[in-house]
């Protein structure tokens, strides 16, 4: 049974790290929560409804990180058969889904005041729907896939041609004419006043600890699943 | 992470090039997708795509831009509404009857569904107002704005 070595050794990290993430992100993103809906001034066009990017902004990131995490996933398993890359593919992939539909739901619901529309085909919200739908294709690959505490190399391989949709996300405000404002955190500076900022890192942080210690449970659930099927096995061969 | 791969560490490499090619090709397929979709995928027009092709009058259309400063006119009535789209380089004239969203306003950017009439006005049968990148708390938002860059990021598209 060589290839428990590797989980054992990880469970003896993600066991006590779990806790810390979870805490911590819970913490932060309280901290950021009240900071953003309390301590804020409101926009001076979008009035109050600017509140609800310190939900959006790290749904929308932790969607897309999600998928670049199930990618990397992915090469890890093709390329150095590790047998943790499956297991966390498997765990990342519904809070990751999770986000992406929070995302387009809290931006739904900001742009029906701001722009006057609940849903509009531009760009940048196609591909975020798109990305959705390739979560819920992936869920499904995986699922049907005969492999119990990993990923079938085709789910391997969709993760990895999927995440050309996340440059795809990234760029849709620039290469095309949209709906949706261009980036306002970028490398040179940020747009966003720093009195309306400050809370959004408090969110961005806490959910994605949040994030880090959801993928840690599943995995450590996914993991003692594998373990506890392998010993009935063993005491079923008695 | 290669712990229980060495004795196997020829097949490993040769699986390392193979995914790096097949990235490397994902990556073009995509990008040659991307700029095939450049124009289909645009979301509006913008009043200098009008004026360099001018679409048929009465074809739909959806035109994007930046609303002229002191260019909104309303008709007695109060329902209709007349103004100048803007993308700093044309201007297209857009007539409008019905019900504008609350952050539609004078120097700030608008998407508008219709179509071109005769005369060249944009016939307008829906507008939503265009919010940018900036946010900022009210007392901020009286201070005077770089127009310029407001007009690159928010409306021309970068190419």
């Amino acid at each position: 049974m060589h290839i428990y070595a590797n989980p054992l050794k990880f469970l003896s990290i993600a066991r006590p790290l779990t806790p810390w993430l979870a805490l911590g992100g819970l913490l932060l993103a309280i901290l950021g929560g009240y900071a953003g809906l309390e301590l804020t001034p409101p926009d001076y066009l979008q009035g109050e409804t600017v509140r609800i990017l310190y939900v959006h902004v790290p749904a929308a990131w932790l969607g897309m990180g999600g998928w670049l995490a199930l990618a990397i996933a992915g090469i890890v398993q093709l390329v150095w058969r590790h047998p943790l890359a499956g297991i966390a593919a498997r765990a990342i992939a519904l809070p990751g889904m999770v986000f992406c539909a929070l995302c387009l739901v809290t931006g739904s619901i900001w742009g029906r005041p701001t722009w006057g529309t609940w849903w509009e085909w531009d760009g940048r919200m196609t591909s975020m729907l798109v990305l959705l739908f390739l979560y819920l294709g992936f869920i499904a690959i995986a699922n049907a896939g005969e492999e119990r505490g990993s990923v079938s190399k085709v789910a391997a391989i969709y993760a990895i041609v999927g995440a050309i949709n996340l440059p795809i996300i990234n760029r849709s405000v620039v290469w095309w004419n949209s709906l949706h404002q261009g980036p306002s955190i970028t490398l040179s500076g940020s747009t966003i006043d720093s009195a309306i900022l400050w809370p959004l890192w408090l969110t961005l942080g806490g959910f994605s600890l949040l994030f880090g210690a959801i993928v840690l449970m599943r995995m450590r659930a996914i993991i003692a699943d594998i373990r506890s099927e392998a010993r009935l096995k063993r005491l079923a061969a008695r | 992470m290669t712990t229980q791969t060495k004795p196997r560490l020829k097949p490993k490499h040769q699986r390392l090039v193979l995914a790096l090619i097949a990235i490397v090709a994902i990556i073009g397929a995509g990008l040659l997708a991307a700029s095939a979709l450049r124009d289909e995928a645009a979301y509006f027009v913008t009043p200098s795509d009008i004026a360099a092709k001018p679409p048929e009058p009465g074809v739909a259309i959806r035109l994007g831009g930046m609303v002229e400063k002191g260019s909104i006119v309303r008709s007695p009535d109060g329902l209709g509404l007349a103004f100048v789209v803007t993308d700093g380089k044309a201007t297209t004239r857009v007539a409008f009857r019905g019900i504008v969203p609350d952050l539609f306003r004078e120097e700030s950017g608008m998407v508008a569904d219709g179509s071109l009439n005769a005369e060249g006005t944009f016939v307008a049968t829906r507008i939503l107002a265009k919010h940018d990148e900036r946010y900022m708390p009210p007392q901020l938002g009286t201070m005077p704005i770089d127009r310029d860059n407001m007009v690159g990021t928010t409306v021309e598209p970068k190419r």
